[in-house]
């Protein structure tokens, strides 16, 4: 983070769907975004803001995948040569073992990912996220553009802003 | 934009805007409890207490205490974990599988229903580390460490074992499921408190909210997991019961020795959890003024719900009665007689007319949409589920293959504290929810404001 202070312009939407059609239309005139804020998730947004699929299901398999890993190298290991043991004249490793490959497959697969999402989008207990406006979580749509990074003027940004349909228009120091 | 049916039904009553979803949600938790509040709290705690009590007991004089005889070596106990493990199954079936079939009622009743799916989990797994005795060595035989109390390692052809590991992993992943679901929602009351100026609240509903932004890209990995979660608990609820049926299935009990036992149990998990939804829920929506949201559709698609497991479970029941018959093998066909005919006729016709007869009303819309009708059948069914459990374990054990060890069950009061430990402690969990969190999902609501809310003029 820069120590100098970052100027935002703060587009604030009423709809959603006026939301959408503005994300398009601020997009088109070349205004970049810097991020939009919503109380729930609005579909398509991620498309219309021009964001790539998130990998998230490919940690999740991959965590699924160590947990049936972990669960046969357990059971492999402890029954089979570890104290081998003949139970209920069963064979030392049969299928029906495979309970625990599923339930340690879903575990993992579940902790793994959601402690992925944490870091990737950089949640924790102890941080304070910035507010665009502090109406974002209640029932507006908040579209942050960061002035440093476009050319256009501010004036010319708070107008295109207007006439993609955000109801109100403010400015925002960090 | 979401494309929306013309014939779905209106889920969000009061032409209620995404502000008024804030405002009515989070005063709950924002207000002072009131007297009600207090009195149901209080008397959960003594009832908590009083088990607290009959609990210490049991650990310091041993499950003697218990009624449990030779001839019946499960009864209350075990009867009363596979009633709160069944009921523990609706949170999670209607976030995960409805969620996967796009049911956008799901929405108002998810987050209480996940809520109760935890403390019921919790109340469900005291009964066999209870019945362990010695608890404090338990973790030797439930868990894969290396003891030297009989064999070195646990044994994983045990279905016993299967079920620890079914039931940890059921309650970590659906606990997950839950907090994931209240992290947004905890961002609203953080954010509220701010512009109230109450910094003790919004440092704490920050803290619960993980820094919760509400960015679009947040948002998008958001969906995405809670899609995934949802996949992974879909599978998760069909199997803990399935396993927990094992339990009784892969013995060599009359009486419990069946296949059809897992599609059963999960039915029957289902319908007991779906009624203990509709207690907790209607409940809930009168003391919080919740109609709006939770409305007689919402209720009625639930008695559906309830009609269809209801009658799988009713199947059930004569299809077990159909193959003893019909399998002529003498031991199977008296352990059913005798549950019908024998010393505990009353629990087996009671379960029969409340888990059979009752839930049939619900074919009269009349009865599916009247609140009381709802509210006392809720409760019957699951006295109905109480009673299926108890005539599974103890009608099938207490006769067994030798005459003469022939015996009956009788509880004692450290079995019916324990149970009501369970309660005082579930109850006692459920209030404080109510309280302290959203009891409804405020984003998910948020969302289908616009296509399933009731326009105001």
């Amino acid at each position: 983070m820069s120590s100098t202070s970052e100027k935002f312009l703060v587009g604030i939407f009423d709809d959603e769907d006026i939301l959408l059609h503005g994300v398009d239309g601020v997009r088109d005139k070349g205004v970049k975004i810097h991020e939009v804020y919503s109380p729930f998730p609005v579909h398509g947004l991620d498309e219309a803001l021009g964001y790539k699929r998130t990998r998230l299901p490919i940690a999740a398999f991959i965590f699924g995948l160590t947990g049936t890993a972990l669960a046969l190298t357990m059971q492999i290991w402890m029954l089979g040569y570890d104290w081998p043991m003949i139970i209920g004249g069963k064979t030392l490793l049969h299928c029906l073992h495979s309970f625990r490959y599923f339930e340690l497959t879903v575990l993992l697969s579940a902790l793994g990912m959601v402690a992925t999402f944490f870091i990737v989008s950089d949640m924790k207990p102890y941080k304070t996220p910035r507010s665009y406006d502090i109406r974002s979580t209640d029932d507006k749509h908040v579209m942050a553009i960061d002035l440093a990074s476009n050319k256009l003027s501010k004036e010319d940004i708070s107008r295109i802003l207007k006439e993609s349909g955000a109801s109100e228009v403010n400015e925002k120091n960090f | 934009m979401q494309p929306t049916s013309a014939v779905r039904e209106i889920l969000i009553t009061g032409g209620k805007t995404v502000r008024d979803v804030s405002e009515d949600i989070s005063r709950q938790v924002e207000g002072k409890p009131t007297k009600l509040w207090w009195t149901a709290f209080s008397i959960s705690l003594v009832l908590l207490m009083f088990g607290v009590y009959c609990l210490a007991t049991v650990l310091w004089e041993g499950i003697g205490v218990w009624g449990l005889n030779k001839t019946v070596g499960w009864a209350w106990d075990i009867t009363n974990f596979v009633w709160w493990v069944g009921i523990g199954h609706a949170g999670t079936l209607i976030s995960a599988i409805l969620l996967l079939f796009r049911q956008k009622w799901r929405m108002s009743i998810n987050r209480a229903a996940e809520a109760m799916t935890i403390f019921a989990v919790i109340c469900a797994a005291t009964f066999p580390l209870v019945h362990m005795g010695r608890l404090w060595l338990g973790m030797y035989w439930v868990l894969p460490l290396p003891n030297t109390w009989g064999s070195l390692w646990a044994n994983f052809n045990s279905p016993l074992l299967w079920d620890v590991f079914a039931i940890t992993t059921y309650f970590t992943v659906s606990l997950v499921f839950w907090y994931i679901g209240l992290i947004p929602d905890f961002a609203v009351i953080r954010d509220r408190a701010t512009r109230m100026g109450n910094k003790t609240r919004a440092t704490i509903y920050n803290a619960l909210s993980f820094g919760w932004d509400g960015a679009a890209k947040t948002w998008m990995r958001y969906e995405s997991v809670a899609l995934i979660l949802a996949g992974l608990s879909t599978p998760l609820v069909l199997s803990v019961h399935t396993i927990v049926s094992f339990d009784f299935a892969t013995s060599i009990v009359p009486g419990w020795h069946t296949t059809i036992f897992p599609p059963y149990f999960v039915a029957g998990a289902i319908f007991s959890g779906f009624a203990m939804v509709l207690t907790l829920l209607i409940v809930t929506r009168k003391v919080f003024k919740l109609e709006d949201y939770i409305t007689i559709y919402h209720i009625e698609l639930m008695n559906i719900v309830i009609i269809i497991t209801g009658s799988i479970v009713g199947i059930a029941y004569i299809t077990e009665f159909f193959v003893a018959w019909y399998g002529m093998v003498p031991a199977e066909y008296y352990a059913f007689y005798n549950r019908a005919t024998g010393p505990y006729w009353w629990a087996y016709w009671s379960m029969m007319t409340c888990n059979v007869i009752s839930p049939q009303l619900f074919w009269f819309k009349k009865l599916r949409t009247n609140i009381v009708t709802t509210f006392i059948l809720s409760i019957v069914v699951n006295i109905g589920m109480w009673f299926e459990r108890f005539v599974i374990i103890v009608t099938s054990v207490h006769r067994d293959y030798l005459p003469s060890s022939w015996s009956m069950f009788y509880p004692t009061m450290y079995d019916v504290g324990e149970y009501i430990l369970t309660f005082g402690f579930f109850f006692t969990a459920f209030f404080l929810f109510a309280k302290f969190f959203p009891v409804i999902n405020m984003a998910e609501v948020k969302s289908i404001i616009k296509s399933t809310s009731e326009k105001k003029h």
